[in-house]
């Protein structure tokens, strides 16, 4: 059986890229870089947008990626079931795009932020959480200045009743996001966004002092394979 | 408005030329006039004027830096040393890692986030100039007192001007220091380091030989930001009022600066580069000059190609603009159309500005005349050379014979650490350091607050096989040392640094400085320099890392009064397999916590004496560097075999800041008993000293290493429990240093 193959990419400004495809590799995935001018997602079976400060946040983080000619491809796929993650500046991204309500503003603190952070699982239901257990709480880094996730009420209340906020802060919300909102995903559960980093988290030796991280590939790994 | 060509100067050879207000003396006027054998243009001389400037030529510390080649050790990993953009360091395994430490302080006063954001780029561009990819950054800064009103705008800008740079060119910051001292108030020290990661047979050199080969200016167009005095010249010569007030602090884009950082690796893979220099300090002057003087020879320009944010630039301003995010390649004919489709891919604009020539000339021209027409070298080599008059200054006996005895001695030692364990230089430096992405790259290690930073050496590279070697950096330096004893204070500096490479379980190998001082033409400072120089030529001899680079940063004062003597030092170290490295903290209970090195009532400089009474005098610690180096050895061997569960560096505030820290580090309490004078014991600043943290059973074959080297051992105690404990002493709960340590940055801070 051919390896799984998720899409790592790389915009002007993308910086977790290689940590992304590290921890994609770390589980036995095959990670296939993409790049965003061109019209191709390389046939692969998943799409991970990782952090970073793509076209140097001008504007607005996420604003200009998104109309990248890969986005253009990326959308319609996302729509139609390709799972896809994105966190910090690919969570942004993924907002701008509508593939996720809501927006990411600027921290509380006014302050960038780099920390190991507790969250909650709320949902194991999506492409990215299956192999964490409802409700079980983990450390994974996070390091932003715009991660307070804000949406209007209605949008707000619809994401709770529909089950769709999949990552919550606990212990102290470190941006000031609505409802400790850290992730949350499409109505499908194959789009999902989150501000938290599980690419690094997941070696002992580097990065966060957990390895937490690795349900994130391991779900996505899990789901390919079974597919 | 008509340019003052070379033939223009030939023909009004008395025309009155600024060099005054451009801060030229008039003997270094004539010299320039005795090399050209005529007055030198507007545009010529802009670029001697930059280049001979205190900043590029070192004039007045030359004469006293060459003892870090004369009294270089011997030293089988350094690969290239001293005169290059930086230091290259031979790691093992094929690898090699460039590092090196520079100043932008007086930017960072001006407009402390840009000033400090521009630090970090200038440095990020000289690691990769010489062919490497930067890994990580350090930042060591000062500020003036903690609770001072313009602390308080400095210091939230330099951070947010790392913060925004750094993290936006994803680059991890892993450590360096914040010091308070109320001698830096109108003189903050922002030293920034940047460490890269090449291979050994990939070095770049700023050269351009190769007569017909291609000058490429790439990155960010020139703008009229970062000129100094060229506007002085500009309004002076040309009397264009429109002109004459240009900001001075440049503006840093961070995001331009990460485009570079890919696209010149993406260059240096297809092998189309034969010479690069970053374009820092004095802009397309530096870059040209230095290029040709160390390739063939000549080489000419056409300055109407230089791309330009603002058309209204003149020739002076171009070449004296120092625009951030910008690079020259020297190029083959040949490779021309790669190099510009590796530009296109990135969006970085590129164009080619001129060529390499066997005149021996650099020549430049401005709407076809011929502005600059000059022998390079004599600009980028051949600057003044000044033996500055100096001598020790007038109340240094005094100094040292205010000796910290008289101070009186506290009763409650438990109150004493929690006030030094809360006091601005001690307390937690979380609220800067969280501001810093320490993970991304997912090669960090180790980052503040460990003793040094770490980072494995993983990079996909061709031809590049797997290793498990990681290298260790740490950034150190006390002013106050430095002031009681600028020789000692040096040597002290250097020290700390190894030692706190030397910790984590790293062989300490090479050493880059950063100098701080005030003004050279006072003799006092001079003498402080010269001293600090001399002290840390001899100690790197002696302690067998040689210097690689670095910067010397003069005229750091306020009106006549110079900040203490701020010699910086870093240390790079490498870790054969970065599996086996050793934290700063007590990892678990029941571990055998053990102090070693010899303990002295050395108070002279303390942070004791600073915070509890305010006192600076008599001499600094000793700087033992048979000590150092035995400790050294100790701790790499101790490493290796796995002896040892945590260590860490003793150094401001003694056994009892270093107690404190490592119960922090994951709330592990400890029990010790300390002998002698308890006082002493807790807050001397003795050198040469660690503290660690040994699992029972290892503890009989780490104490006969100890011995082997000759190295005291001392066992104070166990780790367990939620307070700490000094029998007899103090007993602190873990969770009351935790508070007092936490709170003091955040409350001042917000």
């Amino acid at each position: 059986m051919s390896a799984a193959r998720v899409g790592i990419v790389t915009f002007p400004g993308t910086l977790d890229d290689q940590d992304a495809a590290r921890a994609v590799h770390l589980v036995g995935a095959q990670a296939v870089p993409l790049w965003h001018a061109d019209h191709d997602l390389k046939g692969v079976d998943a799409v991970f947008l990782p952090g970073g400060f793509s076209y140097g946040d001008y504007l607005r983080c996420g604003a200009i990626s998104r109309f990248a000619p890969l986005m253009e491809e990326l959308i319609p796929a996302a729509r139609a079931g390709l799972p896809v993650l994105g966190t910090c500046n690919g969570f942004q991204i993924l907002c701008e795009a509508h593939l996720l309500p809501g927006a990411l503003t600027r921290n509380a603190s006014l302050h960038y932020v780099c920390r190991d952070q507790r969250v909650r699982i709320e949902q194991t239901g999506t492409a990215w959480t299956s192999a964490f257990t409802p409700g079980q709480e983990i450390t994974l880094p996070i390091k932003h200045g715009e991660g307070r996730y804000v949406a209007s009420a209605e949008t707000l209340a619809e994401l709770e009743a529909g089950d769709r906020v999949v990552v919550r802060y606990v212990g102290g919300n470190p941006n000031g996001s609505m409802n400790d909102i850290a992730g949350i995903r499409n109505e499908a559960g194959n789009v999902v966004g989150l501000m938290p980093h599980p690419e690094h988290a997941v070696e002992e030796l580097v990065g966060a002092p957990s390895t937490d991280g690795l349900g994130f590939f391991t779900s996505i790994l899990k789901k390919l394979v079974n597919a | 408005m008509s340019t003052d060509s070379v033939k223009r100067a030939e023909s009004t050879p008395d025309e009155p030329m600024p060099f005054a207000e451009l801060g030229m003396k008039q003997d270094e006027y004539d010299r320039v006039k005795e090399i050209l054998g005529r007055r030198p243009t507007g545009s010529e001389l802009a670029i001697y004027s930059v280049m001979w400037s205190e900043h590029c030529s070192y004039k007045s510390s030359k004469v006293h830096l060459r003892q870090f080649a004369t009294k270089a050790p011997k030293s089988e990993a350094l690969l290239v040393g001293m005169g290059e953009n930086a230091g290259v360091v031979d790691i093992g395994d094929g690898w090699a890692a460039t590092f090196k430490i520079e100043s932008h302080n007086h930017p960072s006063y001006v407009e402390p986030h840009q000033g400090a954001a521009t630090g970090v780029g200038g440095i990020v561009r000289d690691i990769m100039s010489m062919g490497a990819r930067p890994i990580a950054v350090m930042d060591s800064l000062r500020f003036g007192a903690a609770d001072a009103v313009d602390t308080r705008r400095v210091l939230p800008g330099v951070v947010e001007g790392i913060s925004h740079y750094g993290n936006c060119l994803g680059l991890p910051n892993i450590g360096g220091e914040v010091v308070f001292d109320p001698c830096y108030i109108g003189n903050p020290l922002v030293n920034a380091l940047c460490v890269g990661l090449l291979r050994k047979d990939q070095i770049k050199l700023a050269t351009a030989p190769g007569p017909g080969n291609k000058v490429v200016l790439f990155g960010a167009s020139t703008g009229p930001d970062g000129i100094g005095g060229a506007s002085v010249l500009a309004s002076a010569t040309f009397e264009d009022e429109s002109h004459a007030k240009r900001p001075a602090v440049q503006v840093g884009d961070p995001f331009m600066e990460k485009l570079l950082i890919e696209c010149c690796l993406e260059l240096y893979a297809a092998d189309v580069v034969v010479g690069i220099q970053d374009l820092g300090a004095a802009g397309v002057s530096c870059a040209t000059t230095e290029l040709a003087a160390k390739g063939t020879g000549g080489m000419s320009v056409d300055l109407n190609l230089v791309p330009l944010r603002d058309p209204s630039l003149r020739p002076e301003e171009i070449l004296m603009s120092e625009s951030q995010e910008r690079m020259m390649a020297v190029v083959r004919p040949d490779d021309i159309p790669a190099f510009m489709a590796i530009c296109q891919k990135w969006d970085v604009p590129a164009t080619v500005i001129g060529e390499v020539t066997d005149t021996g000339r650099l020549v430049m021209t401005w709407d076809g005349e011929v502005i600059v027409d000059i022998p390079p070298g004599t600009a980028a080599d051949d600057g003044p050379v000044y033996e500055r008059p100096y001598h020790e200054p007038a109340g240094q006996a005094a100094l040292n014979a205010d000796t910290p005895d008289r101070l009186e001695r506290p009763g409650d030692l438990g109150a004493t650490l929690l006030r030094l364990l809360g006091s601005p230089n001690l307390a937690s430096r979380e609220w800067v350091t969280s501001q810093y992405d320490r993970y991304v790259r997912s090669n960090t290690v180790l980052a503040q607050p460990a003793d040094a930073g770490m980072l494995r050496v993983s990079e996909s590279m061709a031809g590049a096989e797997p290793t498990t070697r990681g290298i260790a950096l740490a950034t150190d330096g006390n002013g106050r040392y430095a002031k009681l004893d600028p020789y000692a204070g040096a040597q002290l500096a250097l020290a700390e640094a190894y030692r706190n490479v030397a910790v984590t379980g790293a062989r300490p190998l090479a050493v880059t400085n950063c100098l701080n001082f005030g003004s050279p033409e006072d003799p006092e400072v001079m003498w402080q320099f010269a001293e600090a120089v001399r002290g840390l030529a001899d100690a790197c001899r002696a302690l067998g890392v040689p210097v690689t680079g670095g910067n010397v940063s003069f005229y750091n004062q306020t009106g006549s009064t110079a900040v203490n003597p701020t010699p910086v030092v870093g240390v790079l170290g490498v870790i054969d397999d970065v599996a086996r490295r050793v934290g700063s903290g007590f990892t678990a209970e029941g571990l055998r916590v053990a102090l070693l090195g010899e303990t002295r009532e050395e108070f002279g400089g303390s942070e004791w004496a600073h915070v509890v009474h305010g006192h600076l005098g008599g001499l600094p610690p000793v700087a033992d560097l048979e000590a150092e180096q035995a400790l050294a050895a100790v701790m790499v061997e101790a490493a290796r075999r796995g002896l040892v569960e945590g260590s860490h560096d003793l150094s401001d505030g003694g056994l009892g800041v270093a107690l404190a820290e490592a119960c922090l580090a994951r709330g592990v309490g400890a029990t010790v008993t300390v002998t002698g004078d308890p006082f002493t014991a807790l807050f001397s600043e003795s050198a040469a000293r660690a503290l660690v943290a040994v699992r029972p059973e290892a503890f009989e074959e780490f104490a006969a290493l100890c011995a082997e080297h000759d190295v005291p051992c001392y066992g104070l105690g166990t780790t367990g429990g939620a307070s700490l404990v000094v029998e007899g002493v103090l007993e602190v709960p873990v969770a009351e240093l935790r508070d007092k340590h936490a709170a003091t940055l955040p409350a001042l801070f917000g």
